[in-house]
């Protein structure tokens, strides 16, 4: 039988659904009968709970000036380029194309 | 680390990851909402912009912080990042997440930048220092392996439970902070940014395994660090 001990060590596995299935029964039934290692288990789930629900820094407003402004240039140098493509495909003999 | 060293690191950074994207695992391929906003991006809307700025910058803040020096630095190079991000956007080709790309150039531009200032060290602690790290501290348990000195109970599930819970969030904000630069990356993309375990592996460079254990270990210490605060040891 599983022990405390090396229960501890695949508690994270068992959380990730990355235990195959011989380790994930004996967890499941070290588990139903040990009140210790519940409480464990029960304890680490609930940290990750909470980190997943720790607040994040509220994102900027708007963008920057100054991404904004690369932005436009971008579309523009991004539209020429488009352009360009096309006029070069309509220049080409059609064989080629 | 020498200079021919960084040197060859240098050369395998990659601003535009995409056909990186398989090295971890299989990764989800975009969703139909990525697609749709890169489109727009593409078409040069500029409400796009905000709203995948908005959608995450904090993400990207986060990370930053998590593998650069301070926090100046980290907002420079996230404010880098989202100019590659730009500049990519005709190379994006949905292979993985938008979320996810947007990650990895920016752990690309961060690595960039700690090679500019020769502080490599902390992309190459990526690898865990301590093999012998355990979950708990061994002599808690009987030489049968059972537990001598049990987990002390805290009560997550009394009518105190929001009070309980903010004091939780506080210790495991600090106790985050405190982790091996290593296992607390980890942490925070999988559990506080909720990315996939693949998504992970893929934005840090690091294998499956490696990662299983930085999380296992992150999460172990921050259990520890719960104890202590909420029984008041």
């Amino acid at each position: 039988m599983l022990s405390c001990k090396a229960l501890t060590e695949l508690v994270t596995d068992h959380l990730e659904r990355e235990l195959s299935i011989g380790p994930r029964m004996s967890v499941s039934l070290h588990l139903s009968s040990c009140p210790d290692c519940r409480a464990y288990f029960g304890q680490m789930k609930w940290l990750v709970k909470l980190l997943r629900q720790m607040p994040a820094e509220p994102a900027p407003p708007k963008v920057s000036d100054k991404l904004l402004l690369f932005f436009r240039r971008w579309h523009q140098a991004s539209k020429m380029a488009a352009r360009h493509r096309t006029r070069t495909l309509q220049l080409l003999p059609a064989d080629r194309v | 680390m020498n200079k021919s060293a960084n040197a060859s690191r240098l050369t395998r950074v990659n601003a535009f990851p995409q056909e990186a994207a398989t090295d971890h695992g299989s990764l989800a391929p975009a969703k139909p909402a990525d697609h749709r906003l890169v489109a727009r991006l593409r078409a040069g809307d500029e409400s796009a912009l905000t709203e995948l700025v908005r959608r995450y910058h904090a993400t990207l803040l986060r990370i930053a912080q998590v593998l650069l020096p301070n926090r100046a630095i980290a907002e420079e190079v996230v404010q880098d990042t989202w100019a590659c991000v730009v500049e990519g956007l005709d190379s994006f080709e949905g292979r993985s997440t938008l979320k996810t790309w947007i990650c990895r150039i920016l752990t690309n531009r961060a690595k960039t930048r700690l090679i500019r200032e020769a502080r490599s060290v902390s992309f190459s602690a990526l690898r865990d220092s301590d093999s012998d790290e355990v979950a708990v501290d061994p002599d808690r348990f009987s030489s049968d392996g059972r537990w001598a000195e049990a987990p002390r109970r805290w009560n997550h599930n009394t009518p105190e439970k929001l009070v309980m819970e903010k004091e939780a969030m506080g210790c495991l904000g600090r106790a985050l902070e405190e982790l091996p630069a290593a296992q607390r990356a980890v942490v925070t993309l999988r559990d506080v940014e909720g990315l996939e375990s693949e998504e992970v592996c893929n934005v840090l460079g690091i294998g499956e395994t490696n990662q299983r254990v930085l999380l296992h270990r992150g999460r172990s210490r921050l259990r520890r660090a719960l104890e202590e605060h909420l029984i008041g040891v």
